[in-house]
């Protein structure tokens, strides 16, 4: 299943960062950082509060420009588009933000709707019928449809405008912090979903989370940042056996090693 | 037409199509058939497109080029089409042949057009998906759609030649069942109507109750003067009433203004310039100096308080003073109150003088009427009883104001839309409160013959 969506292209690179330096004021946040995510993998952004792993989402997905360097998705320089160009590139990626960012005059039906209706000339009816099944997916009842999003539990809203990100089948997902704020049952849920995505849509994720479960279960390939720059890229595994000192800060700990040894005994 | 050999890719100087080319091409071609995009149109662009790009005209040149290995694969994630073919559905002689993007955005102009699709009486058709080049979930629907129609028309459907990757999006779109589609709760209007007065009254009742939970507040306040914070209090009187003199100020010094100039045309000419002084003066201390820095106050501080309480209300502040034992009303209210019950008569007694001072310059300026005669007139035409009924409606404004940007505050729920929608709301009822309460004055004084 996971070799078919995959076939050919494990190693193309979807997402190309290099050289970006990105500073506020005096603080630099990144520092010639380079960065590579392939095609149809789940990629996690993990590192300390403060590290700039949002400002590296946002500048990938055309919220923010890095002072230096060049950020390269799905083939495109990010630099050089102009305003045709960047619309068309954002129709093809989704991007569920951590406190949503649902439209509160809408309801959900409408908020999930609303890319398809902006975007294509589809009829009512169908766009309703998708905006459902869509719904369906992300695992809500189909009551929360005609739910206004201040009537929705941070789970809900989470889920609700997962589904919205999915609205145009993008190619490419941003997950900010997909599983914060969740009980355990609907984080579990988000990494099915997130699992069930990539292999039947062979979609590529980029995710920025703290959930170790997350990272151990679904993540492919984690880059944990710090100081301004990429400090190890690679599997959870691979990084768990890193030297690196700002590596290991995030392993260390209790939680670190909870997870660790509920993956050791999940694989054996 | 030249041999073109497997994987090879066509190139076409003129990139013009029709679709019955496209199927000679696959024809004469079944070595292409079997593999995936035989046929890549570069039309001189940067980016290869396929040659089904281009239905609708004629292929003029076809010429031969290696496959080149320095191409990107072109093979994208499912849903999205390097080309921009829509999606189409061509008769086959057992069924139907699909081709094209069928995605959101290459099925907008075949979605109506699925209607016309005719079974011509056959019993069985094969729905061949061998040339679809990219689907999503739209598509799939629409595929459905489609299907449905057909089974419905008696015809067994099958597919035929779908990637596998296309085939288990199928399936697993097939095997979810179609939610059902629940309507927005659709209300009569007696029904909105009953509910809108529900509302209201249920606000007016909380209303009352806040009041009554102020004043129990305030009493307790009294009774035992230490709980009071006075420190917050006259933090909050700078900032409602020290901060608000420049524009308090401002604006009734340009009242006076206003005031002199339209009445001076009316004096001159029965010669009754000196009443200027009575006309400023009535008119200021009595209505306008109070009125205005009450607005003034219900737009400045009202909303202020509103906003706080309402952002506190949100982000969960209020609750933790609850749990922790502090009475929101005591720390967040009662200072509030307080505060502009102090700064609301001060400001009046400052928008007095600027607005007087304004109609004495005006007086001057268009009626020669000197200040010193001004202010002699003055003293004679206003009774210190004008002056105390002007500034005695002060603090019941204040009370007012402060009251109903509380009261709003703490009626947020929800997110921060809310706060903003109950900042609006506060400045909107205290503006209107104030002006009924001055009116609700008017008569009362009348009566009183004051």
């Amino acid at each position: 299943m996971e070799n078919t969506a995959r076939t050919g292209q494990r190693n193309e690179v979807v997402i190309e960062l290099r050289g970006v330096s990105t500073r506020y004021g005096e603080r630099v946040v990144h520092e010639n950082l380079d960065l590579d995510v392939r095609r149809a993998e789940i990629f996690a952004l993990v590192g300390g509060s403060g590290s700039g792993k949002s400002t590296l989402l946002r500048e990938m997905i055309l919220l923010q420009r890095p002072d230096a360097g060049t950020v390269r998705v799905l083939g495109v320089d990010l630099g050089s588009l102009n305003e045709r160009e960047q619309h068309a590139l954002l129709k093809r990626i989704g991007v569920l933000f951590q406190h949503g960012g649902l439209f509160g005059s809408l309801n959900v039906r409408e908020n999930i709707g609303l890319p398809l209706r902006e975007h294509t000339r589809l009829n009512d009816e169908l766009i309703d019928r998708i905006a459902a099944w869509k719904l369906a997916l992300t695992g809500l009842e189909p009551a929360t449809a005609a739910l206004y999003p201040s009537e929705l539990s941070g789970g809900m809203l989470k889920r609700a405008s997962f589904a919205r990100a999915l609205a145009l089948d993008p190619e490419l997902l941003f997950l900010d912090e997909p599983t914060a704020g969740l009980d355990p049952a609907s984080a579990a849920g988000v990494d099915q979903l997130v699992t069930m995505l990539r292999d039947t849509f062979g979609l590529t994720i980029v995710m920025i989370t703290h959930d170790l479960d997350l990272l151990w279960q679904v993540a492919d390939r984690v880059a944990v940042l710090g100081d301004g720059r990429v400090q190890a890229v690679g599997s959870m595994a691979e990084l768990a056996g890193s030297d690196r000192p700002l590596v290991r800060q995030f392993f260390e700990g209790a939680r670190g090693r909870a997870a660790q040894a509920q993956q050791a005994l999940t694989t054996h | 037409m030249p041999h073109i050999r497997r994987g090879a890719f066509v190139l076409a100087l003129d990139n013009r199509f029709d679709s019955g080319t496209s199927t000679l091409l696959w024809q004469q071609y079944p070595d292409a058939h079997g593999s995936r995009d035989p046929f890549l149109v570069n039309n001189g662009a940067r980016s290869p497109v396929r040659m089904r790009a281009f239905a609708g005209a004629r292929l003029s040149l076809i010429s031969e080029m290696p496959a080149v290995a320095a191409m990107p694969d072109h093979r994208q994630a499912m849903s999205s089409c390097l080309s921009a073919a829509p999606a189409a559905v061509a008769p086959l002689p057992d069924g139907l042949a699909l081709s094209g993007c069928w995605t959101a955005f290459g099925i907008s102009p075949l979605d109506r057009e699925l209607d016309k699709v005719a079974t011509g009486g056959a019993q069985a058709m094969a729905i061949d998906g061998t040339r679809v080049e990219a689907l999503d979930t739209v598509g799939v629907w629409v595929l459905q759609y489609l299907l449905q129609r057909l089974r419905d028309e008696g015809v067994t459907t099958t597919l035929r030649g779908w990637r596998p990757e296309f085939e288990r999006l199928i399936d697993l779109i097939e095997d979810s069942p179609p939610p059902p589609l629940t309507p927005a709760p659709q209300r009569r209007r007696l029904e909105r109507i009953g509910r809108s007065v529900g509302a209201a009254l249920e606000q007016l009742y909380a209303l009352l109750s806040f009041v009554g939970e102020s004043a129990l507040a305030l009493a307790a306040g009294i009774a035992h003067p230490a709980r009071i914070r006075w420190r917050t209090i006259l933090h909050n009187v700078q900032s409602a009433g020290v901060a608000a003199l420049p524009i308090v100020g401002l604006l009734s010094f340009l009242l006076g203004i206003v005031v002199a100039y339209q009445g001076a045309d009316q004096l001159r000419r029965y010669g009754a310039n000196i009443y200027v002084a009575d006309l400023v003066g009535l008119s200021m201390l009595r209505e306008f100096a109070p009125l205005i820095t009450a607005i003034i106050a219900a737009g400045r501080s009202g909303s202020a308080y509103a906003a706080q309480i309402g952002t506190m209300t949100v982000t969960e502040e209020i609750d933790a003073m609850r749990t922790l034992g502090i009475a929101p009303l005591d720390v967040l209210v009662l200072p509030k109150i307080i505060a502009l019950m102090i700064a609301l008569p001060l400001l009046t007694v400052y928008a007095d003088i600027c607005g007087v001072a304004g109609g004495m310059l005006m007086a001057q300026a268009k009626l020669g009427v000197g200040y010193a005669e001004f202010l002699d007139r003055f003293v004679n035409a206003v009774q210190p009883s004008t002056y105390l009924i002007g500034i005695g409606k002060a603090p019941v404004f204040a009370i007012i104001i402060a009251v109903v940007g509380c009261f709003q505050g703490f009626r947020t729920h929800g997110g921060a839309d809310s706060v903003g929608r109950q900042t609006t709301r506060s400045v909107v009822h205290a503006t209107f409160l104030v002006i009924v309460a001055d009116a609700l004055f008017s008569i009362v004084f009348s009566i009183l013959d004051l």
